[in-house]
């Protein structure tokens, strides 16, 4: 009820004022825009072989009904002729020949009937092929790149909280020479593109041994300045008084830490999380150049590698598009709430 | 560790009655360049409720922080049961510390509030639960122990504050203006209950506050402080009758007491009191006023007068324009710009120098 009241709302009490008008077009201008390739890719992940290269496209997944014939090995297509004498008959196609195709009456398999193909219609059912995502997991190794993603994303998200929020702690809280610079520097590393410093990561991951480990992947990006900065600036709204009073009541600095500072930035490190979970997630370049063997390939590598020179598997890709997407969506619709207030009260975009 | 035992010992026996005394020898503190605070010697007593008073900016909650150890110190030195402290952590002096905004932890439970500092010193589950218990119920609070402090009332948060402080049978107590954040009601009947609180403790207490009525209701001892200088340190009574300079005389007591131009006394015969030749300024405390026949005293010219109940305040001028204040029992009517006289006993004249410092009487 309250969500009904809440998009219906208008400005005028009882009629549509003009800028109501104006609102709710504009609104829904956004929500096609947004939501129409997501949506598009959604249909077409579940459209067969076949019904992805159908001209024009449809927007529900078609396949053509087919059926068993006596006399033949495979299920043959089923078309809707009209005949010459203007009757329509629904008959299967067995072959077609350039502009003539030899149909057949699956009433009477005996009787071939040869027919114009612009007399023939075919008959088309909403046939939802879910094989697309059950092939995925049963012809290829997608459970694999699958756990690889959860795997990088998880653990480097869990490392990156830890390692960020005690770098925000000690730079915002404690007092000591040189603080500013040592936030100015990390700060300054938000300048330098990572593409640039991509080739000098690969020898140090390659002097390290981490080519081809997940770990390869995970710990170059740990320690972000984004993370930094977030965290320090909500830190710093953290009164001092706390730890004050943390500190009389005989608690290490790791206590204060882990007890009262890191639990009072949940709203910040929710953030971060979020934050995180979609840069290592969607994360291309840095998995690309460390991680070359199929086994230890991610959902996105993996997607690249569907694209093959000469064919695409587009059914494949498509559907492992939408698995790609899903986990991140899932974080949105459930922490929204979080990202924005989080947002809002770290004070950055 | 050794400090984690001892402080484990201290809170498992209670029997024990803990005797501490606090001593500053010639603390400072400097911010920056800026010292704000000067020379600060002071003793106190096991047991004693000292409260340091001064107007806002004096360095009171600075020498606070220097004695729990929140803050390093310039120079002097810090003796806590005769031993000094100024390299032992805010943790290890044994200190417990009220804030003025209460601090308490606002994820945790007013349980987990007060079991904090137990669990810190690693004491056994069941003791914890027992002080906190205890605490809670000599506090009040024994309802309230699984709530939050964002769902508990600002006296009762100032109620979970001093029940953190309690558990860990602290040396010494230390508040920093604990009161200020309470309504003028909750804060007079908070006055008394810290009282109770010391005499049931019989533990030492430091109490900051810039109010000079909370300090001297509660205080055993007050210490002024004006700009990071300690001014003059006595019982509230000393204090009230023997201002040691015009900043303190005019500190302590409300309403203040006048301090008034010896020059203009043009009849100093009109005091009962002779003043000492170098007398600068007289001071005569509002409610020491008596009228008196005219000739006799100092007269007056009424201004304003201010109805508070028993008493009225009375806003007068003398023959040179100087404004006086006067308490006299509410029965007396005096219209303003009536001419009055007044006087005051030799005993309630504070003489003071040109430098601001009190003249004894000489024993004649």
């Amino acid at each position: 009820m309250s969500v009904m009241t809440f998009l219906l709302r208008t400005r005028g009490t009882r009629r549509l004022h003009w800028t109501d008008v104006l609102c709710y077009l504009y609104l829904s201008l956004g929500v096609v825009v947004m939501f129409a390739p997501v949506l598009w890719l959604v249909m077409s992940s579940l459209k067969s072989e076949a019904a992805l290269a159908q001209f024009p496209p449809t927007f529900l997944p078609y396949t053509q009904k087919s059926i068993i014939v006596p006399g033949n090995d495979k299920p043959l297509p089923l078309f809707s002729v009209t005949t010459d004498d203007g009757q329509h008959k629904v008959m299967a196609q067995v072959s077609r020949i350039g502009i003539m195709a030899t149909l057949v009456d699956p009433a009477a398999p005996e009787t071939r009937v040869k027919v114009n193909i612009n007399q023939r219609e075919p008959i088309n059912e909403l046939n939802f092929a879910w094989n697309n995502f059950k092939d995925l997991f049963d012809k290829f190794t997608f459970g694999t790149y699958l756990w690889n993603s959860v795997f990088i994303t998880v653990v480097a998200t869990a490392l990156t909280l830890l390692f960020n929020s005690m770098a925000a702690f000690a730079l915002s809280k404690y007092q000591f020479k040189g603080q500013k610079t040592v936030f100015l520097l990390i700060i300054a590393t938000l300048m330098i593109p990572p593409t640039i410093i991509l080739v000098p990561v690969f020898l140090v991951i390659n002097q390290v041994g981490l080519l081809n480990s997940l770990w390869g992947v995970i710990l170059p990006a740990v320690a972000t300045p984004t993370g930094v900065f977030l965290l320090r600036q909500y830190m710093l709204t953290i009164p001092d008084e706390l730890l004050e009073a943390a500190r009389m009541d005989h608690a290490s600095e790791w206590r204060i830490y882990w007890r009262i500072v890191l639990p009072l930035s949940a709203p910040a490190l929710a953030v971060l999380a979020i934050f995180s979970v979609m840069w290592r997630w969607n994360d291309f370049l840095l998995p690309l150049i460390v991680l070359s063997k199929n086994e230890s390939f991610t959902l996105q590598l993996a997607l690249n590698s569907f694209q093959g020179e000469l064919n695409t598997q587009w059914h494949y890709l498509l559907a492992m598009t939408v698995i790609t997407l899903l986990p991140i969506t899932l974080v949105f619709a459930f922490l929204q709430r979080h990202i924005t207030t989080g947002i809002a009260s770290a004070g950055v975009k | 560790m050794s400090n984690n035992i001892t402080l484990q010992q201290q809170i498992l026996d209670q029997q024990v009655k803990l005797v501490a005394t606090l001593e500053l020898r010639s603390l400072q503190k400097t911010f920056d360049r800026t010292r704000v605070i000067h020379d600060a010697s002071l003793t106190v007593e096991h047991g004693e409720f000292v409260v340091f008073v001064g107007p806002s900016g004096c360095g009171k909650s600075t020498l606070l922080r220097l004695i729990a150890g929140l803050d390093t110190l310039t120079g002097g030195s810090v003796l806590i049961d005769g031993q000094e402290v100024n390299a032992i952590s805010a943790a290890d002096r044994g200190c417990a510390m009220v804030f003025q905004s209460y601090a308490l932890y606002p994820h945790m439970t007013v349980y987990a509030n007060m079991a904090f500092g137990l669990e810190n010193a690693k004491v056994p589950r069941a003791d914890i639960d027992r002080k906190v218990n205890e605490a809670a119920t000599m506090l009040r609070l024994d309802h309230l122990l699984q709530r939050r402090p964002t769902q508990l009332s600002g006296g009762q948060r100032q109620r979970v504050a001093i029940g953190r402080a309690i558990v860990r049978n602290p040396k010494i107590f230390l508040f920093d203006e604990p009161l200020s954040n309470l309504d003028a009601e909750l804060r007079v009947s908070m006055r008394t209950e810290l009282r109770d609180m010391h005499h049931r403790l019989g533990a030492t207490m430091i109490y900051v506050t810039h109010d000079q009525v909370e300090a001297m209701t509660m205080a055993d001892k007050i210490v002024v402080l004006r700009e990071g200088r300690i001014e003059q340190i006595g019982t509230p009574e000393a204090l009230y009758k023997r201002p040691c300079n015009m900043f303190v005389a005019g500190f302590i007591g409300s309403p203040r007491m006048n301090l008034i131009p010896a020059s203009a006394l043009a009849s100093s015969v009109a005091m009962a009191r002779v003043l000492p030749p170098n007398t600068e300024h007289v001071g005569v405390r509002p409610e020491h006023w008596s009228l008196c026949e005219p000739g006799q005293g100092v007269s007056i010219t009424i201004r304003a007068s201010e109805y508070l109940g028993a008493q009225r305040l009375i806003h007068a001028e003398l023959p040179d324009h100087t404004r006086v204040e006067l308490l006299i029992n509410d029965d007396i009517e005096l219209t303003p710009g009536s001419v009055n006289a007044i006087k005051a006993e030799a005993l309630h004249i504070h003489a003071f120098d040109a430098n601001g410092h009190r003249i004894e009487e000489t024993v004649a």
